[in-house]
């Protein structure tokens, strides 16, 4: 279970970033965090595995976010950003599958048995050699998502996953997504993803969570989604 | 595209072995160093930082500001390496770039490439941030200190890196001293002042939107009294040395021993073998004859077995 | 993308980098080593490297261009024609001045072209037959330090990158760069265009210094902690020391040869 408590974070010039975010996310939830643009959304996604340490109390399946856990919480929490170039970073797609397996210490015949059923997942057996630079904007993006699936973690957070995709790749992102078993976080624009992902929704404005509940609930609501910029 | 490009990677064959060999083994150490003070010092967050910014280094050198009507500049970077990595962070990044330049683009040669690292990697480095350090205790101000340091390191990075250059040219007895120095200086004394004018409007850039990369106290507060009194000295090395050898038509005094030496070294390997195999014909002519021939036969040997082959499995 | 190797079935690209490394620096050594009269010698490793080219089957036209990129740097040469000692070849008087071109110059400075050009294939061919995975391997075998495979690795992989970003600035700042009908100075000042210049630049950095801040995020959410990144090696086999042996010698004996000769 991932447990936020009264966290509150600042930017480095003092600004107000998150403010007493409470939440809870239970295994198997498919959580979908939705807000406009600067209401923190990526910020809060960044302290699920200590990249941001803010005020108040992070727990992951009941580790704290402590120097000493951090290898733990991030073998656990599968990070997925928003831009694959920043993630793709290895000179084969292979070669950043078996990144986190490799740092986390898995023996190399098993590492290569990981990477195998990661491509697997996202549909890209045979891309082991290609150059991550030569891949299309779908690939590149699925290709982000095996990086993170090869560690086996529980937790799969995922910043704008959707964005930038073309119709296609957008679908078969989505069905991909569908398809995992890991406890899913989005943070995204895309309402209709939602609709078809998510079972619960959160928003966020201004740092503020202002509304936490049922994915039906929340999407018809119209005027709460007009308030918070989301139609 | 090729219009103002910075003279001053030495491409193989110009540079004599021995020269070669020298400049190696000073660039070779100061790299070492490099990596055990970056070794110390670093986070985890630099090796990210250091191949990013090599990689934009490297694009900034291969890319062409267009700064005058015909000509273009080039920018080389060790001073902006300098001034957003610190010295010895920014000599292994101007380490990889040169490296690689050399190895993968022909841009500059294998066995001079230890002459290129000293010049680019070391000298522009050293020097910079020796200018660097001694501008900012000058000015009180912060940002006039760096903004009059990085114009400064900037061209005399260049400059000093080409006075080495020619420097190398004329000890290998390619360049004669009193035409590459004046020549190369002149040239570079012009290039250079592009690199300060990016360099300037790169780190004002820099400075406007993140300014806490720059006055970061980790960079430049930690003084590496290494690399000022290196700095210092390569600066007064090059300076002195360079009016000095111009003046002697025959370059350094000890190359032209140097060249005596070998000369006479040749002589005694020449003398083992009589001078003539036909009465005549020399050696030298009847030997490359023979080479030639041996040479296209082998040459269609391998092209006809290479064609076969191919007939075999198409 | 930058492509340099040219992907292709030949023995050459299928030997072991190392081999390829190494080979490439002894002839390389060789090459510079040689007395500059060494006409046979540069005869017989020219045939060893256009053997090598024709097995490699590389396009010869794009090896030959690639070749001329250092011809400018010869410019640093010419002076040598002139001012080497006697036998004169060619007396030119112009104006008041006159220039005289030795023999020993002339013979020097055909034969730094020489060494140069064949050293320039020698390199062009490495580059070539080897992808920058193997070699950077290759490199880390023979005693590259870790850091340097990680910096390295890193670089190559951004580099396309940046410079599109590069290019995509240029081109912005050109299609903003017309000249208005009535100026004086087209294009603004040399001052004004170089700071323009330098801010692309600082714009470029300041994307990358982002970048590499969003890539040291993602290495850490994967358990980066500061050790440098793993390449995978590859064995020699018996077979390539041999070959690897058996050329090294036949360049040390061009290399002799040529010294007992003259």
């Amino acid at each position: 279970m991932i447990d936020i408590q009264d966290l509150t974070f600042n930017y480095p010039d003092g600004r107000c970033a998150l403010e007493q975010i409470n939440m809870q996310i239970k295994p198997g939830e498919k959580v979908a965090l939705i807000g406009p643009n600067g209401a923190g959304k990526s910020t809060l996604l960044l302290h699920f595995n200590g990249i941001l340490q803010g005020k108040g109390r992070v727990k992951i399946n009941d580790l704290e976010i402590s120097k000493k856990n951090l290898p733990s919480i991030r073998s656990l929490i599968g990070m997925v950003f928003q831009n694959p170039d920043d993630q793709l970073f290895s000179l084969t797609v292979a070669e950043d599958v078996a990144f986190g397996p490799a740092c986390q210490g898995v023996e190399k015949e098993l590492i290569e048995e990981k990477i195998q059923n990661a491509l697997h997942a996202v549909q890209l057996e045979g891309y082991e050699e290609r150059n991550p630079y030569h891949l299309s904007g779908g690939e590149k993006k699925r290709a982000s998502i095996a990086t993170v699936l090869s560690m086996s973690p529980e937790y799969l957070v995922l910043d704008e996953p959707t964005s930038g995709l073309d119709p296609r790749s957008r679908r078969e992102l989505i069905a991909l997504l569908r398809s995992l078993p890991q406890t899913l976080i989005l943070a995204t624009h895309d309402l209709a993803m939602v609709e078809e992902l998510a079972d619960r929704v959160i928003v966020l404005k201004n740092g503020r969570i202002v509304a936490d509940g049922k994915k039906e609930n929340i999407l018809s609501d119209e005027k709460l989604l007009f308030e918070n910029d989301l139609l | 595209m090729l219009t103002g490009k910075l003279f001053m990677h030495i491409p193989d064959g110009f540079l004599n072995v021995p020269v070669s060999i020298v400049l190696w083994v000073v660039s070779v150490a100061v790299i070492a160093i490099a990596l055990r003070k970056t070794g110390k010092q670093l986070g985890e967050k630099e090796i990210p930082l250091m191949g990013i910014l090599a990689a934009a280094i490297f694009a900034g050198q291969m890319l062409n500001f267009s700064v005058t009507g015909g000509t273009s500049g080039h920018l080389l970077g060790a001073a902006l390496a300098t001034i957003l990595l610190g010295p010895w962070a920014a000599v292994l990044v101007m380490t990889s770039v040169v490296s690689i330049q050399a190895l993968l683009f022909q841009d500059g040669g294998l066995i001079t490439l230890g002459a290129n690292l000293f010049n680019m990697a070391v000298v522009g480095v050293f020097v910079s941030y020796a200018i660097l350090f001694l501008l900012k205790k000058l000015f009180k101000n912060e940002r006039v200190g760096l903004f009059v340091g990085s114009v400064l390191a900037a061209w005399c990075s260049i400059v000093l890196a080409s006075l080495a250059c020619a420097l190398e040219l004329a000890a290998s007895g390619t360049s004669p001293a009193n035409i590459a120095i004046p020549a190369m200086g002149s040239i570079h004394a012009l290039i250079g002042l592009g690199e300060a004018l990016i360099t300037l409007g790169a780190v004002s850039f820099v400075f406007a939107a993140r300014k806490d990369l720059l006055l970061a106290d980790q960079k430049m507060g930690r003084t590496s009294k290494g690399i000022l009194i290196g700095g210092s000295m390569i600066t007064l090395i090059l300076a002195v040395l360079s009016p000095l050898a111009s003046s002697h038509p025959d370059g350094l005094e000890w190359v032209a021993e140097q060249k005596g030496f070998l000369s006479v070294a040749r002589d005694s390997f020449y003398n083992i073998i009589p001078d003539y195999v036909f009465p005549g014909i020399s050696n030298e002519a009847a030997a490359t004859i023979v080479a030639g021939i041996i040479g296209a036969a082998v040459v269609f040997a391998v092209a006809l077995g290479v064609a076969r082959t191919r007939k075999k499995s198409a | 993308m930058i492509e340099l190797y040219q992907e292709r079935e030949s023995l050459l690209h299928k030997m072991n980098a190392r081999v390829k490394i190494f080979f490439t620096l002894v002839f390389i050594l060789c090459v510079n080593l040689l007395p500059s009269r060494s006409w046979p010698a540069y005869i017989l490793f020219f045939t060893l490297l256009a053997s090598f080219f024709i097995l490699s089957q590389l396009s010869i036209r794009t090896i030959l261009l690639r070749s001329l990129i250092s011809l400018p740097f010869i410019l640093a040469a010419i002076p040598l024609l002139f001012t080497e000692p006697a036998p004169y070849l060619i007396t030119l008087h112009v104006k008041s001045v006159t220039f005289t071109i030795s023999q020993p110059g002339l013979i020097r400075f055909i034969a730094i072209t020489i060494k140069s050009w064949l050293s320039l294939l020698a390199a062009i061919l490495l580059t070539c037959t080897t992808r920058f995975e193997d070699l950077l391997a290759a490199l880390r075998q023979l005693g590259l330090p870790k850091i340097f495979v990680s910096i390295l690795s890193l670089m190559w992989r951004y580099l396309s990158l940046i410079v599109e970003e590069a290019k995509c600035l240029v081109r912005s700042r050109d299609s903003r760069s017309a000249s208005g009908v009535n100026q004086r100075r087209p294009n603004g000042s040399l001052w004004w265009r170089a700071g323009v210049t330098g801010r692309m630049v600082g714009n470029l950095f300041l994307r990358s210094l982002d970048r590499s801040e969003r890539v040291y995020a993602a290495m850490v959410s994967r358990g980066y902690s500061g050790e440098p990144l793993q390449v995978n090696v590859r064995q020699m086999s018996f077979q390539e020391s041999l070959i690897l042996i058996g050329m090294i010698l036949f360049c040390m004996l061009i290399m002799v040869f040529s010294y007992l000769i003259h």
